[in-house]
Formats: C-alpha cells, structure tokens, sequence
C-alpha cells in the first residue's frame, strides 16, 4: 500500500516541520524527527482528519517510528500498509 | 558584583541595544529615519476583509516574514505576537554587538497587553465545529500571554530570571523598568527587556471601537492625531520592541556602544476607573514623580518627554494635565511628542518602543515630531514638536506609558556620563 505509506509520510512532513524525505520508515519521531509530545498529537489530528479514523491516546503510545504510524493507520483502515 | 537585591550596592543600568519591528519600520536606523521624516505607517486593514468594520484602518507589519527569524517549526507553533518578539530580541541584540554574556545571569523580561489572541479564536472556531478532540494542542502554549518571554529566552539559552508583566497599554514601559531594577540590585547583569502586540484583530477591532477607543476617522495617515482637538481615539496597530540593557561597568569594559543609561522608574496605579485615566493624571504624576526621584533630576531637568499621548480625548488632556503638574512652569519649555501618530498605538509593544525612542532621542540629539498636529486645544497647550523632527540637545528624558487598568510606568533615561 505504497499510496498510503506516501499519504502519512507527507502528512507527517508537514506537522512535523521536516522535509519528507527524512521521514522513512524506520524514523524515530523523538530521536530523529525531533517531535515532541505536543506534535505527535498535532500529527494524530491531522491522520484523523485525512483518513477519517479516530486513534485513541493508548493506541499511540507503543508508536515509535514512522513505519509503526503508517501501520496504525492501515489497521484501522482495514488494509494492509 | 553586587550583592543580590542589595540597594547598598545600586549599579548603573545602560541601554546598549534596540530593535523596534513597527508599521513604520523594522530595525533602528530605518525606524529613526521614518519617524524624524514624519511617516506614518497606518493604512487600510489587511489581514482580514474590514468592509462591514465600524474601523478599517490599522498598523500592521505588512511585510513582516516570520520565516526570516524562526524555523518553519517554531513559526507553526507561536503566535505572531511571538514572532515579532523574538525578530525585536534578535535585532536589539545585534544592535548591542552580540555580547558574549553568562546565561544564568541574563534575564528576560517580554511584555504584552493581549497576548495569543488569534490563536486562542482560531481554537475556539475548531472547539465549536468540529470539537473538542480537534482543539490543536498547541492551543495553550501559543495563547498565553508569557509565550513571547519563554520563547525569547528559549532562542537565546538565556536562564536569567524571566517574566512576563501584563499590564494593557503600560506593559512594555514595565518590562523596562523591572528588567532596569533586576540589573540595578543585582538580580541580573544584561536583560532583554521587550513588549509585543498582534492583535489587529475582527474581535479586538469591534470592541476597542465599542469602547468609542478607536478613532473613526477614515483617512489613515490622518487618524491618529495626538494632542490635536479633532483627535478622537487611538488607531490600534500591532509591533514588537526590545532593548538590550546592561550594567554599566560590564559595557563599558566591552567597549559597547551606549544609547543612554535608565536612570529612573516611576510605576503608579489611579486606583480610580478600569479605562478611563483620572482626570488630573494624580497616578500619572506619582509615575512621573517617583522616576524622578530615583534619578536623583529635579523637574527641570527634564529636556524630552516621549508622550503616552494615544490620540484619545481623555488621555491625551489628562497626559497634559499631569506633565504640567510634576514639571510645573517647565512644562511649557520641554518638548513632548506622540510618536503613536506615526505608530499608532502599539498596546503591550508600545512602552518598550517609545523608551527606545526617548534613549535614542538622547543619543542622537534629535526629537521626532507628533504628526498630525493642526489645531490647538486649549487643554493641550504644551509644546508638542509639531509635525516637524527638531534638533536638540537632550541630556534627559522620560517615557510616559498609561495602561488600561489604571497601570502608569515611567522610564527616565539619561545621557550616559561615566
């Protein structure tokens, strides 16, 4: 779901405040995309409000990188990332 | 160094650093020329559709990049109020030469009247439409009124002690003169003493005019008419200033360039209504009076007066009243302009602004005019310095800022002789 993944890494690019090809998979949002708290849940609205899903506080918590968000957001969707 | 809060070890407190960010213009030689050309820098509102506004004119920082002094980051996530504070920190501190300072003893002191109103109406538009779950988190930091002091201090690593003193349109002349007070006794050793304003907003436009506060004159560069009789209100504007301020000894030990030394704070309250001034300018006179003191300048020894002078009626003769009473017959000799009928009134940015004027006043010998000045009032017979910059010697000056609340704060500058 090569769309998906190219949809959440722009969006994420854009809330983050970095450019999108920094935003790989394997990116730490803390350690490499120096986010803080306060901008994951920035971000959070924004995949909300794009993809129409709603994702709980806990179900961010175990999310780390950027791969794991694009996955989030693929179960939720019912596909596969 | 002194001894902390010591008044038995009082230091010498300089001004060696000023960025004005103003609708008139940005940085200090820019700003000096314009307002000694008499410009205006009112004009049409345009960051919102004014059309069915009971006012539709404004000062606003037109050309103003947020971009150019924060990362695309910070910008997403501060007010605009905290935009133009940081641009007026970062310029002011260039304009002192960049000094290499300790953290910990440099202070922030970042006023403003409104704060992150914007922020805080875009937020709520998101609450009521689409709900509570949609509310950025963002919101809070952005809106509070201390954001431009955190953010400021943030920029430059500075760990000083740090605040943010709200007190509407008296705000920036505050920050002067507590930044003043914590390097005087010992608190501090540099400071960056500021105040900032965007609030040229729908909201604050429909109820500073409900207040029959704003003037309803149309024509921009007219509007804002201090000491004129056909003044009738303020022309709301938006802006940042800041000044860096030192102990004496440590600028001149750095070969710094000094505009002028503060030498005096005068803080008051009218206790007497939330908006209106007290008629005969009793807290005013106290401001004044207690600056003077702590200078040690008797009243005529004041050679410029930087009016708060707003443009409104009841200020503006009230102002009067209270320079002729602590000046008493020196009042008539001493030169006092409104530099607001060039900037319009710049809230919580103003007093900061209007200090640095009255410090380079003193540097540069030259007083810049109050424009707009056509017919006498009787109330209002002092020398305004109509219209035209005038050449001057100035050895001493006072900054007047009144403030909705009943605040008054005065700064008294004086020409640095070592």
């Amino acid at each position: 779901m090569p769309e998906l993944q190219g949809k959440v890494r722009k969006i994420l690019a854009e809330n983050l405040s970095v450019p999108e090809d920094q935003v790989k998979a394997e990116a730490r949002f803390q350690e490499d995309l120096d986010a803080d708290s306060l901008d994951l849940v920035e971000a959070v609205l924004a995949l909300e409000e794009e993809f129409g899903v709603t994702i709980p506080e806990e179900e961010m918590e175990g999310v780390k990188t950027v791969g794991q968000a694009v996955q989030l957001v693929a179960t939720k969707l019912g596909v596969s990332a | 160094m002194a001894e902390r809060g010591s008044s038995q070890h009082a230091r010498r407190v300089v001004v060696t650093g000023f960025g004005p960010v103003t609708p008139v213009a940005t940085g200090v030689e820019e700003f000096w020329s314009a307002l000694l050309a008499g410009r205006s820098g009112i004009d049409f509102i345009r960051s919102f559709d004014a059309t069915d506004m009971p006012v539709k004119i404004a000062g606003e920082m037109k050309d103003f990049r947020p971009e150019d002094w924060l990362t695309p980051k910070e910008v997403k996530r501060t007010d605009r109020c905290v935009h133009l504070a940081v641009a007026a920190s970062k310029l002011a501190w260039k304009d002192a030469g960049e000094p290499s300072v300790d953290p910990a003893r440099t202070g922030v002191m970042f006023s403003t009247g409104i704060g992150g109103l914007s922020s805080l109406l875009q937020q709520h538009l998101v609450l009521l439409q689409k709900g509570p779950d949609r509310v950025s988190p963002f919101m809070v930091p952005m809106l509070m009124p201390n954001a431009a002091a955190g953010n400021v201090a943030m920029a430059f690593g500075f760990t000083g002690p740090n605040a943010c003193i709200t007190t509407a349109c008296a705000a920036g002349s505050h920050a002067v003169g507590e930044a003043f007070r914590l390097i005087k006794y010992g608190f501090a050793d540099v400071a960056l003493a500021g105040g900032t304003e965007a609030a040229v907003l729908p909201l604050t436009v429909a109820g500073f005019a409900q207040m029959q506060a704003l003037t309803r004159n149309p024509d921009p560069a007219k509007a804002s008419r201090p000491f004129d009789k056909d003044r009738n209100g303020f022309v709301l504007s938006e802006g940042a200033g800041a000044l860096v301020l030192e102990e004496a000894e440590r600028a001149l030990a750095r070969g710094a360039r000094i505009y002028a030394e503060v030498a005096g704070y005068g803080a008051s309250a009218d206790a007497y209504h939330i908006t209106a001034p007290e008629p005969e300018g009793l807290g005013a006179i106290q401001a004044i009076q207690a600056a003077l003191e702590e200078a040690g300048e008797p009243p005529d020894a004041v050679g410029y007066i930087n009016a708060h002078g707003t443009s409104t009626q009841l200020n503006d003769a009230a102002e009067t009243r209270a320079i002729k009473k602590a000046l008493a017959d020196h009042a008539y000799r001493t030169p006092v302009s409104s530099t607001k009928s060039m900037t319009g009134h710049m809230l919580g940015a103003a007093g900061a602004i209007e200090a640095g004027i009255a410090a380079l006043a003193i540097a540069r010998g030259e007083i810049p005019p109050t424009i707009n000045y056509e017919t006498p009032d009787e109330e209002c017979d002092l020398d305004y310095v109509p219209n035209k910059s005038r050449e001057a010697d100035v050895r001493f000056a006072l900054s007047n800022a009144f403030g909705f609340g009943g605040h008054n704060a005065v700064v008294a500058l004086r020409r640095f002789e070592a």
